[in-house]
């Protein structure tokens, strides 16, 4: 495949194969010096003690510091169900927008309305939902004023899991959405209409037929949304400034002082989140390939 | 679609996911822009944009990330576009390790990789046993932060930008461009910069407009190596006032929509996804 008939000699001859690596050096040199470097830092320092030796005592630590687990519990929480609100309510959308029978120039606006919105992280993000559902917010003013209702009163606190989990909501279903539209294309008509002629209802059609040939790339997004929650720190920081501590934010605090008193505890942290990111990438190409089965 | 050509009734259930959807998106962002006009007591007016936009320190910190998500982007071009042609035309055999070299971002989030790149780059670079010292700590001085940090976003920005540009090279015929242009007798420069370039255009622009909304309100990276990027700058705002973060918050959101409308349009596609949260 690499050869072509050339016309010149001014190319390299195609029989040195190794020569031809010499192209994508400058490509292997920048992720050695920006995704690997610092990545080996990270993961020989889990396994380094301050006098520099080797050690599991930072990995056992993640597990038997008690606030170390809770961060990574409440990160797994906060993570795992914004993947599944989000990846069901995206779902539905993606839905009615593809098979659901809406006219069409909703589709594009909304495929357009998501790539903003999982686009709108971090700070602004936060911004906008203390104008939305903070103490003097939008949203709850309106529902004091016309419908009587405080939500505060309630026990609503935007500061909180719940309100951390509706707001990392706003980018997480848009992501829905858009992975899953394309999904929904593929479900073939023939399909339905052999169901169909077999007497199957809407129901058993979805039930029996659609969604089990969904079910991979359903699974695989709200892996994607899982990872996507996972790693967040800015929003997260900005919304609660730090008193929910999500694993991400205690990583934070140790990158700006060593609070640990420990910087290789810090590096094992990391790792950890490493590697339960890497764990759902797995999970998420694996399910990949059981999708294209079916749906190309 | 002909599954919706069947007689159907109306369908009342993707009225109401529509809709509620609907709402989820505009609330926060009606809300933002009716707290931003509200600065002034019973009046409503663009008081806080023009405070915002007056703002010394505003217009340093935005025109400093407009700088970083530029060079980001020239640079990612420089290094991705070579590669990703290259491959294509003489090493497919290097697709596969080069494609999941891309896809590794995803599972390092911008907090482990500003991480690492602290625990590396801050100490001095050294010629291999010994103790002289080819390089001062990049975190010590301003062109090495910016290199970190450029490349740093490069890196975030790998995963789309490579299969903005893979894309846009698997629509046009790169080898039969190279041949032809390699007949009339253009170098590697010429074919590359004049030839393929033009050609993948779209998938340039896409690439690169998803860039630079990553970049632009980026927080992690900048506020960790102590870059007074946008990002920061807009988070310190919010800790002392109200209406001019309210006002830059949907200001960002309306620079997000527009890139993202443009890549919509110029792609006629599914839009592209990212994830710099």
């Amino acid at each position: 495949m690499t050869q072509i008939t050339l016309p010149a000699s001014k190319m390299l001859t195609p029989r040195s194969n190794l020569r031809n690596w010499i192209g994508v050096i400058p490509f292997f040199l920048f992720a050695l010096l920006f995704i690997f470097l610092p990545s080996v830092r990270l993961f020989v320092g889990s396994f380094t003690n301050a006098d520099g030796r080797f050690t599991l005592e930072n990995v056992i630590e993640l597990f038997t510091q008690q606030y170390i687990l809770d961060s990574y519990l409440l990160s797994i929480r906060i993570s795992a169900v914004t993947a599944l609100g989000g990846g069901i309510f995206g779902l539905l959308l993606a839905y009615s927008v593809t098979v659901g029978g809406l006219p069409k120039p909703l589709r594009s606006a909304l495929i357009t309305f998501s790539g903003v919105a999982s686009n709108f992280a971090g700070v602004p993000l936060a911004f906008a939902f203390v104008a939305t559902l903070g103490r003097t917010g939008f949203v709850t003013t309106v529902l004091k004023e016309v419908f009587g209702f405080n939500i505060y009163d309630a026990g609503f606190n935007l500061y909180s899991f719940l309100g951390l989990s509706l707001t990392y909501m706003y980018f997480q279903f848009p992501l829905m959405v858009l992975i899953m539209a394309p999904a929904l294309d593929g479900l073939k008509s023939e399909w339905r209409e052999a169901a169909e002629n077999l007497g199957a209802n809407s129901m058993q059609y979805w039930l029996r037929i659609a969604l089990p040939i969904l079910l991979p790339s359903i699974l695989g997004a709200m892996i994607l949304l899982f990872g996507n929650a996972f790693g967040a720190y800015a929003t997260a920081y900005a919304l609660t400034g730090g008193r929910l501590p999500i694993i991400t934010i205690q990583i934070g605090a140790q990158v700006r002082g060593d609070v640990l008193h420990n910087p290789n505890l810090g590096n094992a942290m990391a790792m950890g989140m490493v590697f339960i990111m890497a764990i759902s990438l797995a999970g998420y190409s694996w399910l990949q390939g059981k999708t294209e089965r079916w749906l190309r | 679609m002909s599954v919706s050509t069947r007689v159907r009734k109306f369908p009342f259930w993707s009225w109401v996911w529509f809709i509620l959807g609907g709402l989820y998106f505009v609330l926060p962002l009606l809300a933002t822009f009716e707290f931003s006009l509200t600065m002034e007591r019973d009046v409503i007016g663009f008081k806080a944009y023009e405070k915002a936009f007056a703002d010394k320190e505003f217009l340093e910190t935005f025109g400093y990330s407009v700088f970083l998500a530029t060079m980001t982007i020239i640079m990612s071009i420089i290094l991705i576009v070579p590669t990703a042609y290259w491959i294509r035309l003489r090493l497919p055999e290097a697709r596969r390790i080069v494609e999941f070299i891309t896809l590794l971002p995803f599972v390092i989030p911008a907090i482990i990789l500003v991480f690492g790149l602290i625990r590396v780059y801050s100490s001095p670079l050294n010629i291999p046993f010994t103790e002289v010292t080819l390089v001062e700590p990049l975190t010590n001085f301003q062109f090495g932060t910016n290199v970190l940090i450029i490349g740093g976003y490069m890196v975030l920005g790998l995963p789309y930008m490579y299969r903005s540009v893979d894309t846009g090279m698997r629509t046009v015929d790169v080898r039969t461009l190279t041949e032809a242009a390699q007949s009339l007798g253009a170098n590697w420069y010429v074919i590359i910069a004049r030839v393929i370039l033009p050609n993948i255009r779209t998938a340039l622009l896409s690439g690169a407009l998803l860039t630079f909304a990553i970049v632009l309100g980026e927080v992690v990276l900048a506020s960790f190596l102590g870059v007074t990027a946008f990002g920061p700058y807009l988070f310190l705002l919010g800790q002392h006032r109200a209406y001019e973060p309210a006002a830059l918050t949907f200001t960002t959101f309306l620079l997000t929509w527009a890139a993202m409308g443009i890549i919509q349009r110029i792609t006629g596609g599914q839009g592209q996804v990212s994830g710099a949260h």
